[in-house]
């Protein structure tokens, strides 16, 4: 049978098989699982920015009712126990590396941001340990903090630590200097714009827990809890940390609801509920409550830029240069160093042939939370600076803003760009022209002046994004400073009754692997969906992998899992031919069914199966029984989603209302296994570019770094009625360095669509800038001091 | 949550005898802002007494030229309510314009008058409508009983029982809402009636819900969205933060009283 016929193979929209769990209320998060003799952990934060911590009294809270332990950043020094880390090293221009201060599980003599990890207690109940954490004496010596962005290298700036003067972590750079340079000192134009990337609180839908386990009598600890990727957690705690040895630990990621980035990383709490299950004997649970998430999940994005685009004076792109400073927070988070280097400034060029592109960027301590991976990672951050100022130049030369785009176009493949990528194929004139198509571009003109005549502003703004996913080839990002490789690995284990087994290192926290995996495995084998199972999510069951993130899943897990197959179906071929007594290389596998050519002799998949295990009369040593096969794979390249995003917006000038009026993309993800999961991905995608331009924003008073958006009151997180429906279509150019042709769609929506619709809202207003998010307040503050062309028109 | 002793009396008469026996109590209705308040710890009574099971507080009357609403009618009740919808159509919408579903099924006129939030929607309708509060001890116009920022003129131990609601001839309440929170960023309820002219505005007002003369009297002149257009709030008293300046919201209360006018009729 086809996949088309089945209905549930490679390219159908098959339902979620996960879904049934979740909407029943049947799924199992960290939280819902509980353990005889539980305690529950409840951590003591920092109400401070930044402090010296003279004292701490536990002894009255100790005393109190229910309060079985309390731990500080004493107990966690005299254990021996390491710091958190960062995975990734950026050397900065003069060769030295970063410069990183020590990131306690529990604070020693220092907090560094509102809500820092003071002290653990553990007790019978969370509301004893509440009650406890009030009664410790912290004597505190508040200091000034260095919680602005733009003021944290000035020279008096508070110091957040000592290894780094100036707040600088790192002054890295990339691309080639003296030819941007000469190609800006010919130019015929130079456009520049200054940019802030607004800072983002991820807000998973789940929020974070652990649930620490040591079992005396094998030494053993497991730790559940809400994490992207268990495997390389359990690494970082061992190695690193020092909580036990790999084999000792076992790390569980059960149901996740909701990552975004910030479930990759290895935080404290985590880390201290399963040491300290050891220390009291006893099970720990923690569950983050929404205004700890605020306060200590890893932020993202958080960039000041400034950005020059040198044209010819046909507006040809000669050259870009870059200045951003990135924030990274109080402490480097698991992989923060990365974001605002690798992730972001190898993305510069864009879709574009631009011959020169140099950019440095500074990461930068404040006394804030940490800030690392948030859907896009870096990738947000270069595609919004990329495509604003190729906007802005359109405007500024007076080129049509997708006339200017098709002139600069990368239209031979492979494209070697001046910051490492190496573009392996892509139409980007084919999604240009079908969104243009599907948002009638032509007709927009006569649709910004029927809105004027409703005393509305009308603006419309283009985003020709590209990313880089499946992340990465081990030996390149090893030789950019990674810490780890970045294959993923699979194993396929076919029972004798012919259902399948699929254990992958990937892990789903809604991105439906238990259905888009199962289709594959599904459409190779034979065998029903319902007969596959994936697994995921467990160090005790799935030997190694690198977990999810980078929209990497598809191009790399599922890529292993196709190597596993390959392995499979060999495997199987073999059995096959004893069995039906013929040659392996006359055995064709088809829908299930083992035939040998040009005979009517076949054998179906369950038989084969179970012949695999009664392995009756198999040529010694020949054929082994059973039927599993593992394999790793290690991608070659970096795969390149890409696409144009349009935005069309209407502003009422007398409220700052902006209304996404219609909002286009039309991406080019390679091969799509399950084009329902596709477009839920752009949706929400497209959701959170949303909030990033128009409603998001995380902010510390500069003054005294409280956070003053700790709760929904005043973090705006994008409802269903702050979107449009989404008008979606795709191009499809196959990826050629991944056997699937895929190359990911989980970051997309986030990474073009900020950009589409700041572009639109500076059209309505017929200004060059507005800060995200583009709030009602801001947008009526523009208006007051511009003179809209809209209106003037 | 510290603990707390938890009482559900049937009566209102109970409800004031347990209110007078107790240390430090707290008088729980939909619980929509008290709940998060003991759970974030902000508060700690001694006694939570649960009015949410006294029946003769749940209740809406349509009598002569009033609508009576008993103080634990949930949000959702008011706005579906056919009398209410009949006789003060923008009372239901106002209602219904409230937080969310969730919200609406659970949180109370009574708890929302009572606690006063400077961005509270009722307390608009309440002064844009010339409500009197009948409390467990007397009746209090609405121009007395909204005092300030999360402050009436309740006593201790002082049950709101119910709200009277004079028809309006014409009314309508606008409400520019906080991107984030949704409550109020500038709300401002209009209406003529038997009383006059009134314009009451919330979510603007340091001091929470405050009434504009200028505009009142300009309204009972010429009851037309463009008697307002030109008349500027000042932006001295008016709340400033990250959502907007105080500039913004003073423009904002002469759009929405403009908005609120045309949509009266
Ligand atoms: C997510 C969310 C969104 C919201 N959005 C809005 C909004 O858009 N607009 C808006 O106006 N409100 C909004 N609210 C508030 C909501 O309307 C609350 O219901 C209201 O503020 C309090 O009513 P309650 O019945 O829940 O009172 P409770 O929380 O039970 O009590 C509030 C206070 O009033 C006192 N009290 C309660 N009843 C009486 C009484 N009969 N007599 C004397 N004192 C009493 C209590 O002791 C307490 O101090 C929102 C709330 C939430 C949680």
């Amino acid at each position: 049978m086809s996949d088309a016929a089945s209905g549930e193979g490679i390219g159908q929209p098959v339902r979620r098989k996960e879904d049934f769990r979740f909407i029943t209320g049947n799924g199992h998060y960290t939280d819902d699982i509980n353990r005889p003799r539980q305690t529950w952990a409840y951590f003591l934060r920092s109400p401070h920015a930044h402090a010296r911590i003279k004292s701490i009294d536990t002894s009255a809270a100790e005393a109190a009712p229910g309060v079985v332990a309390i731990f500080t950043g004493r107990h966690v020094a005299d254990d021996g126990l390491g710091g958190l880390i960062c995975g990734w090293t950026v050397t900065s221009k003069d060769g030295t590396p970063m410069k990183v201060g020590p990131h306690p599980i529990l604070a020693l003599d220092t907090v560094r941001y509102v809500g820092d990890h003071v002290a653990m207690v553990v007790a019978e109940t969370l509301a004893d340990a509440r009650a406890a954490a009030e009664m410790i004496d912290v004597d505190y010596d508040a200091l000034p903090a260095a919680a602005s962005l733009s003021a944290c290298q000035n020279a008096a700036a508070p110091q957040v630590h000592p290894e780094a003067p100036r707040n600088t972590c790192f002054e890295w750079e990339l691309g080639n200097k003296a030819e941007t340079e000469a190609a800006f000192a010919k130019a015929g134009r130079i456009v520049k714009l200054d940019l802030k990337n607004n800072r983002l609180i991820p807000n998973a839908m789940e929020p974070r827990a652990a649930l620490g386990e040591f079992d005396k009598g094998t030494g053993i600890y497991t730790l559940h809890t809400t994490s992207q990727n268990p495997h390389v957690a359990r690494l970082v705690l061992s190695a690193f940390v020092g909580v036990a040895p790999e084999h000792k630990l076992r790390v569980i990621a059960p149901d996740v609801g909701g990552g975004f980035g910030s479930k990759i990383f290895i935080y404290a709490e985590e880390t201290a509920c399963v040491w300290a299950a050891a220390k009291v004997g006893r099970p720990i649970k923690w569950t983050a409550d929404r205004s700890e998430a605020f306060l200590s999940d890893a932020h993202g994005r958080d960039h000041l830029s400034h950005a020059e685009l040198a044209l010819d004076k046909d507006g040809k792109f000669l050259a870009l240069r870059v200045k951003t400073v990135a924030n990274l927070g109080a402490y480097l988070s698991t992989f923060s160093a990365s974001v605002p280097t690798y992730l972001y400034g190898t993305l510069l060029s864009g879709q574009y042939d631009i011959p020169a592109v140099y950019v440095e960027v500074d990461g930068v301590y404040t006394h804030t939370a940490p800030v690392d991976a948030y859907r896009g990672a870096g990738r947000p951050e270069a595609t919004y600076l990329v495509e604003r100022i190729v906007e802005t130049a359109a405007r500024e030369t007076g080129i049509d803003p997708a006339e200017l785009r098709r002139r600069n176009y990368i239209r031979t493949f492979p494209h070697q760009t001046p910051v490492i990528m190496n573009y392996d194929t892509g139409d980007y004139e084919a999604s240009l022209a079908a969104a243009m198509e599907a948002i009638d571009y032509k007709g927009f003109p006569a649709r910004k002046s029927e809105a004027a005549k409703r005393g509305k502003l009308r603006g419309i703004g283009f985003s020709s994004y590209i990313e880089a996913c499946g992340i990465a080839p081990s030996a390149a990002v090893g030789s950019l400073g990674a810490g780890v490789g970045l294959w993923e690995s699979a194993e396929v284990r076919v029972n004798p009754t012919g259902n399948v087994e699929v254990l992958t290192g990937s892990h789903s926290h809604g991105q439906g692997h238990e259905t888009t995996f199962a289709q594959l495995v599904a459409s190779r084998l034979g065998v029903p969906l319902a007969n596959v199972e994936i697994v995921h999510g467990d160090t005790d069951k799935v030997q190694f992998g690198m977990g999810t993130y980078g929209s990497r899943s598809g191009a790399v897990g599922m890529s292993a899992i196709v190597k596993a197959l390959d392995k499979i179906e060999a495997k199987a071929k073999k059995i096959a031919a004893h069995l039906m007594e013929a040659a392996v290389e006359d055995i064709v596998f088809e829908n299930g069914t083992f035939t040998v050519q040009g005979t009517d002799k076949s054998l179906a998949w369950a038989e084969l199966s179970l012949a695999a295990y009664t392995a009756h009369g198999f040529p010694s040593g020949e054929i082994e029984p059973g039927l599993k096969e593992g394999a790793f794979y290690d991608p070659v390249n970096f795969t390149f989603p890409s696409g144009c995003h349009i935005c069309e917006v209407e502003i009422d000038p007398d409220t700052g209302v902006t209304k996404i009026e219609k909002f286009v993309a039309v991406d080019d993800f390679g091969t799509v296994i399950n084009p329902m999961i596709v477009e839920g991905q752009v949706h929400g995608g497209i959701a959170q570019g949303v909030g990033q331009a128009l409603l998001e924003h995380g902010i510390y008073d500069a003054e005294s770094g409280q956070l003053i958006t700790g709760s929904y009151m005043d973090y705006c997180m994008p409802r269903a009625d702050d979107l449009p429906s989404f008008d979606l279509g795709f191009t499809t150019t196959i990826c050629p360095s991944n056997p699937l042709g895929m190359k990911g769609c989980g970051e997309a929506g986030a990474i073009a669509s900020p950009p589409a619709i700041i572009n639109a809202v500076t059209d309505a207003l017929g200004i060059r800038d507005i800060e995200m998010p583009a709030t009602p307040a801001r947008v009526w503050t523009a208006l007051q001091s511009a003179t809209p062309r809209a209106a003037a028109e | 949550m510290y603990q707390f002793n938890y009482e559900r009396p049937k009566t209102l008469a109970d409800a004031e005898a347990l209110l007078g026996k107790a240390d430090d109590p707290k008088i729980l209705a939909g619980g929509q802002t008290l709940i998060p308040t003991l759970k974030q710890r902000l508060a700690m009574p001694s006694d939570v007494i649960d009015i949410g099971g006294i029946g003769e507080l749940d209740f809406i009357r349509a009598e002569g030229d009033a609508v009576m609403i008993g103080a634990a009618t949930r949000h959702a009740t008011v706005a579906q309510s056919a009398d209410v919808k009949k006789h003060n159509p923008a009372l239901a919408a106002l209602a219904g314009s409230i937080g969310d579903p969730a919200v609406r099924h659970m949180g109370t006129l009574g708890g929302s008058i009572a606690n006063n939030d400077p961005a509270a929607d009722y307390p608009a309708a309440c002064l844009g409508l010339d409500a009197k509060i009948h409390t467990t001890r007397r009746l209090i116009e609405a121009d007395e009983f909204f005092k300030g920022m999360f402050e009436t003129a309740l006593q201790d131990g002082e049950i709101v029982k119910e709200v009277t609601f004079p028809h309006p001839e014409k009314a309508a309440y606008m409400k520019f809402p906080n991107p984030a929170s949704r409550y109020a960023m500038v709300g401002v309820f209009v209406s003529r009636g038997p009383w006059g002219v009134r314009v009451a505005v919330t979510g603007a007002g340091q001091n929470g819900v405050f009434r504009i003369a200028e505009m009142e009297e300009a309204l009972a002149k010429n009851w037309s969205p463009d008697a307002v257009a030109n008349i500027k709030v000042p932006a001295t008293g008016l709340n400033s933060d990250l959502h907007g300046t105080a500039e913004y919201r003073a423009h904002l209360v002469t759009v929405m009283a403009k908005r609120a006018v045309a949509a009266a009729g």
